[in-house]
């Protein structure tokens, strides 16, 4: 719907520079307008373009040892990939860590922010946040600027006085405890190995195997994930990188190339 | 996709709701608890967009037990409904709540009653009533079913025969639902109804 602005324009020429004339008086006050034609839906336009572009694959599920958390680490921009060596694991303390998807730059500040608000709790209260308390931190400052274009899909993974503690926070608001999740554009691919392969009762390196399997798959299949697949493990003495590993390589391991039989061969001629 | 939906008993009021929490084509979770026990005796049943709904109960849960802190005594169901509502009335034209509440409540003059509230702020107080793709299913065999004081046992098994015609006819039905009734002894759960269980049954 097209807004009558008339009222908004002032007497005195906007553009050009101010004339003698004109500097004398004060001009009708005029305040910043978005530079658009459509002014109510410009917003979920912009929302729109970053939507789509939680390009990663990032997950974390708690067993009986603690807390995995595994990510890839590619940043595309639609087509482009302009990175393959983003981090995508944020320690937000020696005991708690974050995944990141959606915008890079919105999970690093409030990741960051969150760190600050914990360590606050911290000396103010004299123990540390637990994993409850942190998510629901983040989870409230991301409600607050709900339908302002934040893009956060993220998972707080930690081990407090109450044992291994996971919860998924996104940028709608929404907050859930759980098990096993898996965020980005792969997850999908992830949630099927995960799924299928998850046991409460496995080893550290089950794990952490598990883990690095499950991303190697959604980096073959999805196109916005790749790079190194890098494993972290969260336990009671805090969280601990285990491997960071190129998918490609990944893939050569899983799926060494075997010779195949020749059938035809060409041969050399003999002689002219 | 979120079914909730509720009725009132004989000296009773039950509310029932899936509990999948779902983002576009993926199921987050299949154990999500969307019924709040307000206080003591008042349930409840909220569906709608993530953030607005745990946020939006938990301000009305807070704001209630203010109320009662305050005051010393509780609030009725009806006062409680009023206020969510009106919660919901304010915010309609400046920051839309996109929750849909079924307030279940018991009090010792009035009995059990049953509120329907929807995001527009609608408020009915009701015998039976139905949010969600589910409400298409549950509402026609509550209407067919329902008797004014009905028992326990006949609830449930209204209950269930709604839970297994949303799960028979609804193209993407959640799989698990969790039953809650409020009496005169609280509000509490009853049970769960699931068909798919998480692999890690130790539940989060």
């Amino acid at each position: 719907m097209k807004l009558d602005t008339s009222g908004l324009e002032s007497a005195a020429p906007v553009w050009g520079a101010p004339s003698e004339l004109v500097d004398g008086f004060s001009a009708a006050p005029l305040f910043e307008v978005p530079n658009t034609t459509d002014f109510d839906g410009f917003q979920k336009e912009a929302i729109q373009m970053v939507k789509p572009a939680k390009g990663t694959t990032t997950l974390a599920f708690i067993f009986k040892e603690g807390v995995m958390v595994a990510a890839d680490s590619r940043a595309s921009m639609g087509g482009y990939i302009s990175s393959q060596s983003v981090k995508k694991i944020i320690e937000i303390n020696p005991y708690m860590l974050g995944t990141m998807a959606g915008g890079a730059a919105d999970c690093q500040f409030w990741h960051r922010n969150l760190g600050i608000k914990c360590r606050l709790h911290e000396l103010a209260n004299k123990r540390r946040i637990s994993v409850t308390g942190a998510s629901k931190l983040l989870a409230n400052i991301l409600y607050s600027y709900r339908g302002m274009g934040l893009s956060v899909g993220t998972m707080i993974a930690g081990w407090d006085e109450t044992g291994p503690g996971l919860y998924y926070v996104d940028s709608e608001g929404g907050r859930l405890k759980g098990m096993r999740f898996s965020v980005g554009s792969g997850s999908p691919y992830a949630y099927g190995v995960l799924d299928n392969g998850y046991r409460y009762d496995m080893s550290v390196e089950e794990a952490a195997e598990l883990a690095r399997r499950a991303i190697y798959h959604a980096t073959f299949r999805d196109g916005a994930s790749g790079g190194v697949a890098s494993v972290y493990y969260v336990g009671p003495s805090g969280w601990k990188k285990l491997s960071g590993d190129d998918v490609g390589e990944l893939h050569y391991k899983y799926y060494p190339v075997m010779p195949s039989t020749v059938e035809q061969e060409m041969i050399e001629v003999a002689g002219a | 996709m979120e079914c909730v939906f509720g009725l009132v008993g004989n000296d009773f009021a039950v509310v029932a709701a899936d509990t999948s929490a779902v983002h576009s084509i993926l199921v987050h979770k299949s154990n999500e608890d969307k019924i709040m026990i307000l206080d003591s005796h008042k349930l409840v049943a909220a569906s709608g967009e993530p953030g607005d709904r745990v946020q939006f109960t938990e301000y009305i849960q807070k704001n209630v037990a203010l109320y009662q802190f305050r005051n010393g005594i509780p609030l009725t169901t009806a006062a409680a409904a009023n206020f969510t509502r009106g919660e919901l009335a304010t915010a309609l034209r400046k920051n839309p709540y996109s929750v849909n509440i079924l307030l279940a409540g018991y009090d010792k003059e009035t009995g059990p009653s049953l509120y329907y509230i929807d995001y527009i702020a609608t408020l009915h107080k009701v015998d039976k009533g139905a949010f969600g793709y589910g409400s298409y299913f549950s509402l026609s065999m509550m209407d067919r079913h329902y008797h004014s004081g009905m028992t326990v046992e006949e609830a449930i098994d209204l209950v269930d025969k709604c839970i297994t015609e949303i799960r028979s006819r609804l193209v993407v039905a959640p799989p698990n639902f969790v039953i809650k009734i409020v009496d005169k002894d609280g509000a509490r759960e009853y049970a769960w109804r699931e068909s798919v269980k998480d692999a890690a049954a130790a539940s989060a």
